[in-house]
C-alpha cells in the first residue's frame, strides 16, 4: 500500500523564527564570500532608549516659564577641572568626532561652520586635522586615538580640546576602519599609509596600557599644552561604571560616553548590534559613578549614541550629562539618507546612487562604500560636489537650531531657567526595561525596579 | 648662547617644561642641562625649537614625547614610551628604555644604546630608530614608515602586519609577526644601515645584519573572497 506523508497546510509555508530570512541570508552570504558584513550606522535593532522615557512637566506643584519669553540658558562650560581654558559653548550639543577620510573634507568644512555659527564644537577623527576644519570651527577638540594617523603636536597646541580615544559606542574594543576605495591619496598622506590599502585601525594605544599609565599619558598632553586645554577622556559604553570612575582617575577633565546606537562609517556588523550597551543605561551608570566619586560637576559628562532629538538632549542632561555629541544625526541633517542632493540651489534625484549601492534612499548604510549618492561619506572628486559646505552649514544650522529651541522648551516646561537645572525627577520611564536600566520610576507608579529590594 | 642647569630637585617639571617651550624659542640658551631627574615622568616634552636638552639619569615615560627639531640625551635609562610621535630632531638613551619606546614616531631620530622593552617603534610612522641591544615582543608592530635598525635580538612577533616601514637585525629573532619575512639586504638597505649606524654612533658592519619587510598580504581584507563592498 502506498503512503503519502501528511500535509498541513497551514505549517507548509511558515518562517522559522530563529531562521527567519535575514537569518538566511546572513549564512548564505557567509558561505559565498567568506567574509563578515562591514557596513556604516549604529545598531538597528530596537533598544530601549530615550523614547521610554517622558518628562513630567509642572503644574501645581512646580511653576513653569513662559515657552518664547523666559529666558532659559542653555550656556555650557566643559572642562573645569584642570584646563585652565575651559571649553564655553552656547548650547550643550556638540558635533561628535568623525574622521577626515570616513567623511569629505566639504563635509568636515560644513559642520565647522556651523557649529562655528551655533557657538557649538566640532571634533577631527581618526587620520588627523584638516585645514578646512581648523579654518572653519571655531571650537576644535582634537582627537588622540590608538592609531595616532597624522598625530602631530602641532596640531595639538592649535586645537581647544584634546580627547583621548579609548573607545567608540559602535565598536568598544575594536579599532577604526577605512576601506580602500576610501583611502584617497590625500587620506593615505595624511595617515602615513599606501593609497588604496584597505585601512585597519590599530584597537590598542601604543604608548599606555592601562588606566595608571593613561594618567601619565593625560600629564604629557598636559605639560606638553602647559595645562591649557581640557583633556577629554572618550570611552565606548560597556562596564561604564568603572571605565568613568577609572577616566576620572586618570585625571580626565571630561568624560564621553558613547552607547552602542553611535554610528560608525564602516565595521563588522557582528560588533555593531552585539558589542556594547545601550546609551539609557550607560549614562545611568556613567552619572552614578561620578556621584560616587563626588565628581558630579566637576567633570564633565558628555554623552552620545543615538541623539536624534531635542527631547533626546534634554533627556541626557536630567539624566546627569552636561552635554550631548551627536555624529549620525548631524549626518542626517546635511541629507544623507535623503533622496536627492541639493547642487546650486536645485535638488537632483539620487535614486540611481543608492540603486547601484543595491539599497534605497532611507535604508542606506553604505558608508563604507565611499559611494555615497549624496556626497557626505566619500573621498570621490563627483561625489564630494554634491555636498557643498554651504548648503550642509545652513541644513545643520537649523537641526541645531531646532533641537536647542525643543531642548528650551522642555525645560522651561518644567519651570527651569538653565537647561542644566533639568533632573532626575523630572523623568519617568514608560517600560520596565527603561526604568529598571535608568532607575527612574515607572510612569504612574513609585516603582524603580531594583530599589527597595524589588 | 648659554647653558643653563635646571635641578628637579629644586625646581618642578612644569617650570621646565614652560622654560622649553617658551623662553627657550628665543634662542638665548643653546643647552639645558636637568640634573636630578630621579625617574620624572614627561621630561622636556613638546619642544618645539633646535635646543639641546641633557638629562644627567633616568628619566620615567614620556621623555622628549612629541619632540621637534631639539636634541635630547639622556646619560641614563628612559621609561615608557621615550620619544613617542617624535616628529623631527633627536633622542639618546645611553641606558636602556622600556617598553613603546618611539612609539608612531613620524620624524627624527631616537638612539637606545642598551636594549628597549616590549613594543619598540610600534605604529612607527617615518622616524628612524637604532636600538643597539636588543628589542622586546611585538616590535615594529604594525610599523607603517621609517627604519629600525636592531643591533641585538628581536623578541616574538617582530613587525606584526608591517606596512612599509623597514627593519634591519642584526642579533637572532624569535619569531616573526604575521605578514612580515625577511628579504635580501640591496646596496641601498646596506648604506641605509652603514648611514644610521654612523648617526647613532655604534659600529657594526651592515653585512651582519637582515632586512624584514612586509609581505603586504594583509593590506586588504581577503584576496580569496569575491568582496561586494
Amino acid at each position: 500500500m502506498e503512503t503519502k506523508p501528511v500535509q498541513f497546510k497551514h505549517i507548509s509555508r511558515e518562517e522559522s523564527a530563529g531562521y527567519d530570512s535575514k537569518t538566511l541570508d546572513y549564512i548564505r552570504n557567509a558561505a559565498a564570500h567568506g567574509l563578515y558584513e562591514i557596513r556604516g550606522l549604529g545598531a538597528k535593532r530596537k533598544l530601549p532608549s530615550f523614547d521610554d522615557l517622558v518628562f513630567l512637566g509642572a503644574s501645581l506643584s512646580r511653576y513653569a516659564l513662559e515657552g518664547y519669553r523666559e529666558k532659559c540658558s542653555t550656556k555650557t562650560i566643559l572642562g573645569t577641572r584642570f584646563a585652565k581654558k575651559p571649553i564655553e559653548l552656547d548650547i550643550p550639543i556638540t558635533i561628535a568626532g568623525m574622521s577626515f577620510g570616513s567623511l569629505s573634507a566639504n563635509v568636515k568644512e560644513a559642520l565647522g561652520r556651523a557649529a562655528s555659527e551655533m557657538g557649538t564644537s566640532t571634533t577631527t577623527g581618526d587620520g588627523g586635522m584638516t585645514e578646512e576644519e581648523r579654518r572653519s570651527s571655531k571650537t576644535l577638540v582634537y582627537q588622540c586615538l590608538p592609531s595616532r594617523y597624522g598625530f602631530n603636536p602641532d596640531d595639538v597646541r592649535r586645537a581647544d580640546a584634546i580627547e583621548v580615544v579609548i573607545g567608540q559606542g559602535a565598536k568598544p574594543g575594536g579599532g577604526g576602519m577605512l576601506l580602500g576605495q576610501k583611502v584617497s591619496a590625500r587620506v593615505a598622506k595624511m595617515r602615513t599609509l599606501p593609497a588604496g590599502i584597505d585601512q585597519r585601525s590599530a584597537c590598542r594605544h601604543p604608548d599606555w596600557t592601562g588606566p595608571d599609565d593613561l594618567a601619565i599619558k593625560i600629564h604629557e598632553l598636559r605639560e606638553m599644552t602647559d595645562w591649557e586645554k581640557p583633556i577629554y577622556v572618550k570611552v565606548g559604553a560597556t562596564r561604564t561604571f568603572n571605565d568613568v570612575k577609572l577616566a576620572v582617575h586618570s585625571g580626565a577633565d571630561v568624560v564621553v560616553v558613547d552607547g552602542m546606537q553611535g554610528g560608525t562609517a564602516a565595521t563588522q556588523t557582528c560588533f555593531i548590534e552585539h558589542v556594547g550597551i545601550p546609551t539609557l543605561a550607560a549614562v545611568r551608570q556613567a552619572v552614578d559613578a561620578l556621584e560616587d566619586m563626588d565628581m558630579k560637576g566637576k567633570v564633565q559628562l558628555i554623552v552620545s549614541g543615538g541623539i536624534r532629538s531635542g527631547p533626546d538632549v534634554a533627556k541626557a542632561l536630567a539624566m546627569g550629562a552636561d552635554a550631548v555629541a551627536i555624529g549620525q544625526g548631524v549626518l542626517i541633517a546635511l541629507g544623507c539618507n535623503s533622496d536627492s542632493y541639493i547642487q546650486n540651489g536645485v535638488h537632483h534625484p539620487a535614486a540611481e546612487g543608492y540603486a547601484a549601492l543595491g539599497t534605497a534612499a532611507g535604508f542606506c548604510h553604505h558608508c563604507h562604500t565611499g559611494k555615497c549618492p549624496v556626497g557626505i561619506t566619500t573621498q570621490d572628486a563627483i561625489l564630494e560636489q554634491r555636498l557643498q559646505p554651504e548648503v550642509g552649514a545652513k541644513r545643520l544650522r537649523n537641526y541645531l537650531k531646532t533641537l536647542n529651541m525643543e531642548l528650551t522648551t522642555i525645560a522651561r516646561a518644567c519651570g527651569k531657567q538653565n537647561v542644566h537645572h533639568l533632573e532626575r525627577e523630572d523623568l519617568v520611564a514608560l517600560t520596565v526595561e527603561a526604568a529598571a536600566m535608568a532607575h527612574l520610576p515607572l510612569a504612574g507608579t513609585n516603582w524603580v525596579p531594583g530599589s527597595n529590594g524589588y | 648662547m648659554e647653558n643653563l642647569n635646571f635641578d628637579m630637585a629644586k625646581n618642578s617639571l612644569r617650570e621646565l617644561n614652560q622654560f622649553l617651550h617658551h623662553d627657550a624659542k628665543n634662542g638665548k640658551v643653546s643647552k639645558v642641562t636637568v640634573l636630578n631627574p630621579d625617574g620624572a615622568h614627561n621630561i622636556a616634552v613638546g619642544l618645539d625649537c633646535p635646543i639641546e636638552i641633557e638629562v644627567h639619569g633616568h628619566a620615567g615615560y614620556y621623555a622628549g614625547g612629541m619632540n621637534k627639531l631639539a636634541t635630547v640625551t639622556i646619560s641614563g635609562s628612559a621609561g615608557t614610551g621615550v620619544a613617542e610621535n617624535m616628529m623631527s630632531g633627536k633622542v639618546h638613551v645611553k641606558g636602556f628604555a622600556s617598553n613603546g619606546a618611539g612609539a608612531s614616531a613620524h620624524g627624527g631620530l631616537l638612539v637606545i644604546d642598551g636594549d628597549a622593552g616590549l613594543r619598540c617603534g610600534i605604529s612607527l610612522k617615518g622616524g628612524d630608530i637604532v636600538v643597539g641591544g636588543s628589542v622586546g615582543s611585538f616590535s615594529a608592530f604594525m610599523a607603517q614608515a621609517g627604519r629600525m635598525v636592531i643591533c641585538g635580538d628581536a623578541g616574538d612577533a617582530l613587525g606584526d602586519s608591517l606596512y612599509e616601514a623597514v627593519l634591519y637585525v642584526r642579533g637572532n629573532i624569535k619569531t616573526l609577526g604575521s605578514d612580515a619575512q625577511i628579504e635580501p639586504m640591496s646596496k641601498t638597505d646596506l648604506a641605509a644601515v652603514a648611514d644610521l649606524l654612523t648617526q647613532a654612533g655604534i659600529r657594526h658592519d651592515p653585512n651582519e645584519f637582515k632586512r624584514i619587510a612586509s609581505k603586504r598580504e594583509l593590506y586588504h581584507w581577503n584576496v580569496d573572497a569575491n568582496q561586494e563592498y
